[in-house]
Parts: structure tokens; C-alpha cells; sequence
């Protein structure tokens, strides 16, 4: 098959500025989660230590979801392309997730069990 | 039949989708099992070490020395902005294929390969750093782990170097013109599989306490 038949499924892609606008985004999401680290751990400044801190996890977490969604959906162009691409890729993460939320589970519980 | 003329001639699929890139899909997801089975294995034993060199933790040898966390932060996080904007370059080298830009597609291409090759120097140079501090494959469970995941993690980078680079020497020859330029797509998708991996193993390892 040539690329031109390859390409039949596809929208069109965001373009130079679309993916600057991206870039960007990324760059700032990765600056937010080195600065929720940096608060979390030197602990300051007081008052934004006492939010981040507790909720650093999840913090990260989102800021990371939000990270892979964005490569995954514009520079993977999973949102311009065919649907089965997005569930060849998608099916094997949700499993991967169970696998990751049922090994700690299962560990957590040894832990307890056998502490 | 050549190379050159196998490109030349559509080939029809039961899906419409072209047979390469189904592939590279389904390679790409099969590898998310295989990354998740690897920060699984970190997570739990995240904290579970005995003995330091710990990643976040000041630790005092038996010799009475006291130490410093092992990890680098700054230079990861530069690392880490890097390989975010390598993903950002190929795709820009992916569209100057596309339109038949040689130059585009050559520098394009060429500053992806050059933040590859930082990532993967760092990579070298925080485990020559470990190692020097005394954090060894066996050392405690913090090392065992971080070594597979990075490690692997690393590999695939290489890897993925390799194949941009053989494009981009394609390329400087000539041989990539825009009806084959889903040969840098497909590497391409490879190189942001690995972005995404590490935006996962940024945070889970070097981030979270």
C-alpha cells in the first residue's frame, strides 16, 4: 500500500503551530511537576506546602495523565487517525493498569498478612 | 521485486489500514505490557530497600559516611524536557517528508537524534554517578529496580537513535522521498512511545516519595 492509501483514514493534522502550541504545554506541564516536587519537599513556601504536599501523588499523577494524553492523541496523531489504532493502543493500557492497581493490591495485602 | 517498487504498488487491506503501521500499533502496545509489568515491580517495592544508597532518603554507609539522595533531579528534568521536545522536532521532520522539504526534514530529524543522544548520555552518566556512589544492580531493591526500568527504558531509546539515524542518513542520500515517508512515520511512532514511557517513569521514579 502506498502512504497516500496509508493516510485515507486521516484527518488533518494540527500543524506547526498546533504542535508549538503542544510543545509548550508539555514543557510547562513538566515545569509544574518539578515545582509540586520542589514545594512538597523543601516545604515552602508555607501556605502552598500545606496544599501540595498532601496531594502530591495525585498531583503528579494528573499532570502525567495529561502529558500522554496529549503526545498520544496529537504527536501519535491517535485523534486524526483510524479509531482501531486508538483501541490497538488503548486495550493493552487498560490492561496494563489492572496489572499495575492489582500487583499493589496484592502486595499491600502480603503486607498486612505477613508483615 | 525492489524495494522501490513494492512502495509504488497499493496493496488492498481487509481494514484500508496500511499493514506497517497496524503493526507498529500492536508492537507499541504489546510493549505498554511489558513497561507496566516493570513499574509495577518498582512500585512495589518502592521504600522497601534496607540498606542505601536511597533515592530520596540521606543515608549514612557502615563506615559512618553520610550521603546525600541519590538522585539528580535538575539533570533528569533537562533530560526529561529534552526527549519531550525530540518528540516535538520528529514530527516536524514527519511533516517536511510529508511536503517533500529535504532541508526541514534533515534538521528536523537531525535535532531529534541530537536530544536522543543527550538523553542517553545522561542516562549513562547517572548510572556511572550510582555506581561510584555504590548503588549496584544488587545492592538493595531500589537498585535492582531502577536498573531494569531505566535500563530497559534506555535500550529502547538506543534503539529508536539507531532507526532515526538510518532514516536520516536515507534522507541525506535521497531516498526518503514524500510517498515513502511513512517509513519516518512509523519510527516516529516508535520514538513517542518511548516519550510516554518515561513521562510514566519521570514521575513514578524520580517525583514520588
Amino acid at each position: 500500500m502506498n502512504d497516500q492509501a496509508a493516510t485515507a483514514h486521516q484527518k488533518p493534522h494540527p500543524g506547526t503551530a498546533g504542535y508549538i502550541k503542544i510543545a509548550l504545554t508539555l514543557f510547562v506541564l513538566t515545569a509544574l511537576e518539578v515545582g509540586a516536587y520542589e514545594v512538597a519537599r523543601r516545604g515552602a513556601p508555607p501556605g502552598l506546602a500545606a496544599v501540595v504536599a498532601p496531594l502530591i501523588i495525585q498531583i503528579l499523577l494528573v499532570l502525567s495523565a495529561a502529558k500522554f494524553a496529549l503526545v498520544a492523541m496529537f504527536y501519535m496523531h491517535l485523534k486524526q487517525d483510524s479509531k482501531i489504532f486508538s483501541s490497538v493502543f488503548v486495550f493493552p493500557i487498560i490492561i496494563a493498569a489492572i496489572i499495575l492497581f492489582a500487583l499493589i493490591a496484592l502486595f499491600w495485602y502480603l503486607g498486612i498478612q505477613h508483615p | 521485486m525492489s524495494h522501490d517498487s513494492a512502495h509504488a504498488i497499493p496493496i488492498e487491506t481487509s481494514t484500508g489500514l496500511d499493514s506497517r503501521k497496524l503493526a507498529i500499533w500492536t508492537f507499541i502496545g504489546s510493549e505498554c505490557l511489558f513497561f507496566a509489568s516493570l513499574i509495577s515491580v518498582y512500585m512495589v517495592y518502592k521504600g522497601k530497600s534496607l540498606v542505601g544508597p536511597f533515592p530520596h532518603q540521606p543515608w549514612t554507609s557502615p563506615t559512618g559516611q553520610e550521603f546525600e539522595p541519590i538522585l539528580q533531579i535538575p539533570l533528569v528534568t533537562t533530560g526529561t524536557a529534552l526527549l519531550l521536545f525530540s518528540s516535538f522536532f520528529v514530527v516536524m521532520a514527519l511533516a517536511g517528508a510529508q511536503r517533500g522539504d529535504r532541508r526541514a526534514l534533515l534538521g528536523w530529524l537531525g535535532a531529534t537524534i541530537f536530544c536522543g543522544m543527550f538523553f542517553v548520555g545522561m542516562q549513562v552518566y547517572e548510572f556511572y554517578h550510582f555506581v561510584h556512589e555504590g548503588l549496584g544492580y544488587t545492592t538493595n531493591l531500589f537498585g535492582s529496580t531502577f536498573y531494569t526500568l531505566t535500563g530497559f527504558h534506555g535500550t529502547h531509546v538506543t534503539i529508536g537513535l539507531i532507526w532515526l539515524l538510518t532514516i536520516w542518513i536515507l534522507a541525506l542520500r535521497g531516498k526518503l522521498p514524500p510517498e515513502k515517508s511513512l517509513n519516518l512515520e512509523i519510527a516516529a511512532l516508535y520514538w513517542h512511545f518511548v516519550d510516554v514511557v518515561w513521562i510514566v517513569i519521570f514521575p513514578v521514579v524520580y517525583l514520588m516519595r
